[in-house]
């Protein structure tokens, strides 16, 4: 049970920081095709025989490719749904041949956080590490191309070259949680947390903060219902991460933000 | 003559009552999502259209729970969803992938639990992969009248909204301006998607489901610029990837590794990602001979090229 707790902490933070990037760029269809892909991988893997997570990696990473290399000429959101269905056709061939597959299959969709074993703790701490090092080492040049495209491309920062690095860094991401949360809602997840966060916040380091914050709350209220009430992890973290985003638009929706800045303005000119 | 072309129609095949469904479901298909597919690629919803699909899988599964027949489930969980993206403002340009994205992963945290209520007295992992990577093909007697009536249905709002939507797709800001209530075409049109994915998603599978409504759609709106065209020419290529893979798939069944023949979707996938590949080859041959500087990746403005 400890080991949920803490593999879980880890999936939360790497989602909070990861997906920070990922509402930003406003590619929650990639957060969504990438691991919903790379089912087909783990299906590919168990059929020759080698480690799911391994498959799961290079479909990954593969799909990320896939995306960026067909998004630099022609629509991203085209880009995406293709290379998510031509995964998803390759998963069905290899489906196709498996004879059994079936028990692994339910916990790759939806999570198994309360089966986690020991030895999952380090891989999952370590690839976490390396996404947040990856993340913390292309900070500056992801924001300003993320926010100011063409202040990055005068400051000579390819456009191309940080949208490969940073689905290289939501491949990684989302790899190391799939086999935790769940294929189907990690994404929900990635981009629930950081949307409820961004609604609270206009400051990018804050919501950073506030977004792992808010992805540790919902990862530890839903391994907490999924322990009392038996039911999977997934239906938890996905309703959650959309209350929490409701919750983020009613704040900001009754000016809770606008509130905050006028008593800044305020405070300022009286001292 | 038959020996000729033996070795591309295995033996049985026109004669096979299992392909003539499958082609004939397949064609009424393409021909439904080429239609709303032009407009969902010109309007960037590739995303939402991917979503009902998946949303099918709550849909379903919460049929199955209750003990309805799956069409309904299927419609019902999509117009719901459909209504709700609309809610979280789906219309928007920003955060339009964000109100999908939030309200699919709502609705699949839902299909989770029904299918852990399900699976409490019946096996689930079978049916959640079949749900998952079926390509089904096999439209029970008693659905083939509601899918025909839904694909009319879609095919009807469609066509009656073709101008407003046409134009609030290529210029919102410009249609509202002549008037056009863009926010109620928006809200129709998703109604439309909703409705053609949840009959694609229940008779072909979501992979193809989706595959169709995006791929021939932006390979036709790769190659012309003019919408009608576009839609005719989606419609072709849609029919035309449906038989070959069907061909394909009934041919593969005295290949190796096992002789139990691949399946239709991974042909037909296959074929449609070719074509859209093939489709940007005048874009790019053009480019490189300087014809005009390269585009930076679009991301998620409307207009009208694929």
């Amino acid at each position: 049970m400890v080991n949920a707790w803490t593999v879980g902490s880890i999936v939360a933070v790497v989602a909070g920081v990861v997906g920070f990037f990922t509402v930003i760029r406003g590619s929650a269809f990639v957060a969504h095709a990438i691991p919903n892909g790379s089912f087909a991988g783990a299906a590919g893997a168990s059929l020759i025989g080698i480690s799911t997570l391994l498959g799961l990696g290079v479909f990954s990473l593969g799909g990320a490719l896939a995306i960026g290399l067909l998004g630099r000429r022609g629509r991203h959101d085209v880009a995406t749904a293709l290379a998510l269905v031509m995964m998803l056709a390759l998963g069905a061939l290899f489906l196709n041949f498996s004879v059994e597959y079936a028990p692994e299959v339910y916990s790759l969709l939806f999570g198994e956080i309360l089966g986690i074993s020991p030895n999952e703790l380090v891989p999952t701490a370590v690839l976490g590490a390396v996404c947040i090092l990856a993340t913390a080492a292309l900070y500056r040049p992801l924001m300003i191309s993320s926010i100011l495209p063409e202040v990055a491309e005068a400051r000579g920062i390819s456009a191309f070259r940080m949208e490969l690095a940073f689905l290289a860094v939501l491949a990684l991401a989302t790899t190391m949680t799939v086999p935790v949360v769940g294929m189907l809602l990690i994404f929900s997840l990635m981009i629930g947390a950081p949307a409820t966060a961004r609604s609270l916040t206009d400051r990018p380091p804050v919501a950073m903060g506030l977004s792992v914050a808010v992805a540790l709350v919902i990862v530890w209220a839903s391994i907490a219902a999924s322990y009392t009430t038996n039911y999977p992890v997934g239906f938890f973290v996905g309703t959650a991460s959309a209350a929490a985003y409701a919750c983020g638009r009613l704040y900001s929706a009754g000016g809770g933000r606008r509130v905050r800045a006028a008593r800044r303005e305020a405070r300022r000119r009286a001292s | 003559m038959s020996h000729l072309l033996s070795p591309v129609f295995a033996a049985g095949f026109f004669e096979s009552e299992p392909v003539r469904i499958a082609a004939a479901i397949g064609t009424l298909v393409a021909v439904v999502t080429a239609l709303v597919g032009v407009f969902t690629v010109m309007r960037g919803q590739s995303f939402a259209g991917e979503a009902f699909g998946d949303l099918g899988t709550t849909g379903g599964s919460g049929a199955l729970l209750v003990g309805v027949g799956p069409l309904g489930g299927f419609v019902a969980g999509n117009v719901i969803a459909a209504a709700a993206m609309e809610a979280v403002g789906i219309q928007r340009s920003r955060g339009r992938d964000l109100a999908t994205g939030i309200v699919l992963g709502a609705g699949l945290g839902l299909a989770a639990l029904f299918l852990y209520l399900y699976g409490s007295e019946h096996s689930t992992t079978g049916t959640t992969v079949s749900i998952l990577f079926g390509s089904i093909f096999a439209v029970a007697s008693s659905t083939i009248g509601p899918v025909i009536g839904l694909s009319a249905a879609v095919v009807l709002i469609t066509v009656a909204l073709y101008r407003p939507l046409l134009l609030s797709s290529i210029n919102s800001e410009m249609a509202a301006a002549r008037g056009i209530p863009v926010r109620l075409v928006g809200a129709l049109y998703l109604l439309a998607l909703a409705l053609a994915a949840a009959l694609a998603a229940l008779t072909i599978g979501t992979i193809l489901s989706t595959a169709l409504l995006v791929g021939p759609a932006a390979s036709a709106l790769r190659l012309t610029r003019r919408p009608l065209t576009a839609v005719l020419t989606a419609g072709a290529i849609g029919i035309g990837a449906m038989w070959l893979g069907i061909l394909l798939a009934y041919d593969s069944y005295s290949w190796p590794p096992a002789k139990q023949g691949w399946p239709v979707s991974f042909f037909v996938v296959t074929i449609v990602f070719l074509v859209y590949l093939l489709a940007g080859l005048p874009e790019a041959r053009a480019r490189r001979r300087g014809a005009r500087p390269a585009p930076a990746g679009e991301r998620s403005a409307p207009g009208l090229e694929g």
